[in-house]
């Protein structure tokens, strides 16, 4: 059942860097249990949008809400115990094992001195399993592989049991098994659990295969927001990225896939 | 005589009146002395390097050393002389000036209400050279200025120095209260590991905790350079040699290393005052000659714990 108190709504929000990049009246609304892919080119807002909808940023003018509730009024902790976010980088200078790192997504569920509780260790059991990180468990963070680490990373965020998860660009630097592994993970969740997931992303090709929707960036604002079909148009894609490209057809799931089109292709023959 | 003094024990005549005084009034406050000092150390170390993700870090990193020293400094050219609480002038000017300079440096470091890490150790490394270089300045004109070179020196050497138990009693319940309200920080220590930002995606309001922490560690050091001088090395190896026996859990590091930290200082102590007595070896300069080594080994034997 879709429960509206876990809506995210982007309020005509604004926010500006000291002497630099801004977004400009941005809304945005997810409801929940939906799966959003965010679009743009480097530098378009995706991160700092997602900022905004973490509250580790807070806009200039406008709001972001969720349910009826302004990040605002929140405290961290109650931010923490509904939405998860997967950072585009993380490192851990000490030596923590993976069970450690998942485990510290629990932090929002204790308080003070507590020891974990056999529910938290329940719940890092089961996420380990999930992510396919269970024979992981005992290895040091520090010495996984990317693809290995970004997968303990949304394990810890799974922890946190949220009803909107938000990541920033998840399989960049990732080999496509990888990448493909993590986003199938991102669909079931969402699909089972009915978790919402919003998430920046580079490829424009692997977005259109996962997500149902996508919301496009252009110059701090929103430039397109539909279905695959709605925004990976070559006109759309051409204007924002200003690259040439070709839309094809997926051969299995019809969606759009763009082709790269150099200046001359003649010349790679 | 210390289970006679409790009552566990009754031997009137074992021993002179002169040996019971040498006890209490000096012996045992000295050891209590060293007790805090090495607690509130290393409990301070573990504090700044799970904040700051940095193991080199030390109590003294953001300037509480070069405060003191400066404060402790101007307060040896002063002429007069002030015991309150049996605190002497130059103790109470280093506490105030540990306490102080972390103060300068938070708000040097703080910029649009954040104060970024990175910030408050380049703010922290500046203030100190700074302090240290007026430090060095007063010394060379020590001559001119009247004062008491060798009472800096020792100072910034490090030793225990209790004359009253009035001290003990006043810095005692700092440290225990520090320590205590350092463990009450310890999970969320734990998710600083993975960075600020990361953090405050875990629910830690981190511009806030960030202080807190700051200050209880500037309280632990004040406190400690108030009765100890400057001791190097107790707050950077005893954190870190708890962090590879124990695993990187603050629930954990906080308590071992305060034990840990207080048992190695007492040690030190009684080396220093025996190894070549009558004379007293500094036990700044004790920890550091056998600390220094050690952390060499440490890291040399370590390389995972330093991996990114």
């Amino acid at each position: 059942m879709r429960s509206k108190k876990n809506d995210l709504r982007v309020s005509n929000a604004s926010f500006s860097y000291i002497g630099g990049f801004s977004l400009n009246h941005i809304n945005l609304f997810v409801p929940d249990g939906q799966m959003v892919g965010l679009l743009g080119p480097n530098g378009s807002g995706k991160t700092t949008l997602l900022k905004l909808a973490t509250g580790v940023l807070v806009p200039s003018a406008g709001d972001v809400l969720i349910g009826e509730r302004s990040l605002k009024k929140l405290l961290r902790r109650e931010v923490a115990r509904q939405i998860a976010v997967v950072p585009q980088e993380l490192n851990i200078p000490f030596a923590y094992t993976v069970e450690e790192v998942v485990m510290l997504g629990r932090t929002p569920f204790l308080r003070g001195l507590a020891r974990e509780s056999k529910r938290d260790r329940q719940i890092v059991a089961g996420v380990l399993e999930i992510t396919g990180m269970a024979g992981f468990r005992g290895r040091y963070f520090n010495e996984l592989s990317g693809g290995e680490r970004q997968k303990v990373v949304v394990a810890m965020a799974l922890a946190q049991e949220p009803a909107i998860l938000l990541l920033d660009e998840p399989t960049s630097h990732l080999d496509i098994s990888h990448q493909m592994e993590i986003l199938e993970l991102l669909r079931r969740f969402n699909r089972e659990k009915k978790v919402t997931i919003v998430a920046a992303m580079h490829d424009l090709n692997l977005a259109a295969l996962f997500f149902e929707r996508l919301v496009l960036l252009g110059r701090g604002l929103v430039f397109a927001d539909g279905s695959p079909d709605e925004v990976i148009t070559g006109e759309i894609i051409q204007k924002v990225f200003s690259a040439k490209v070709e839309i094809a057809r997926h051969p299995k799931t019809a969606v759009p896939q763009i082709v790269l089109l150099p200046d001359n292709p003649s010349s790679f023959y | 005589m210390l289970l006679h003094k409790v009552g566990i024990y009754s031997n009137t005549a074992g021993w002179q009146a002169a040996q019971e005084s040498i006890l209490f009034q000096v012996r045992l406050p000295r050891v209590l002395g060293a007790v805090l000092v090495g607690a509130a150390l290393s409990t301070a170390g573990v504090l700044f390097q799970g904040l700051f993700r940095n193991p080199m870090a030390d109590p003294y990193i953001i300037g509480t050393a070069a405060g003191a020293a400066f404060g402790a400094t101007l307060a040896m050219l002063l002429p007069l002389s002030l015991v309150f609480y049996g605190f002497g002038l130059v103790p109470m000017a280093a506490f105030l000036g540990a306490l102080g300079s972390v103060l300068l440096v938070y708000r040097l470091a703080r910029f649009g209400g954040k104060a970024p890490i990175i910030s408050m150790l380049l703010a922290g490394f500046v203030t100190s050279s700074f302090l240290v270089a007026i430090v060095m300045l007063l010394l060379t004109m020590s001559d001119r200025l009247g004062l008491r070179i060798q009472q800096v020196f020792s100072f910034l050497m490090g030793g225990i120095s209790v004359t009253y138990w009035q001290q003990i009693a006043v810095i005692a319940p700092l440290v225990v209260l520090g320590i205590a309200a350092a463990m009450f920080f310890a999970v969320h220590l734990n998710a600083f590991a993975i960075g600020e930002e990361g953090a405050a995606y875990l629910g830690i309001d981190v511009e806030r905790e960030k202080m807190i922490i700051l200050g209880i560690g500037a309280l632990l050091t004040a406190c400690a350079v108030s009765i100890g001088g400057l001791i190097g090395f107790v707050g950077l190896i005893i954190p870190h040699a708890m962090r590879l026996i124990l695993g990187p859990d603050h629930r954990l590091l906080i308590p071992a290393s305060a034990l840990t930290g207080a048992a190695f200082l007492v040690i030190a102590d009684l080396l220093a005052r025996t190894l070549l007595s009558p004379a007293e070896i500094p036990v700044g300069v004790l920890t550091a000659l056998i600390g220094a080594p050690f952390f060499l080994y440490l890291l040399r034997r370590s390389r995972r714990e330093y991996a990114f």
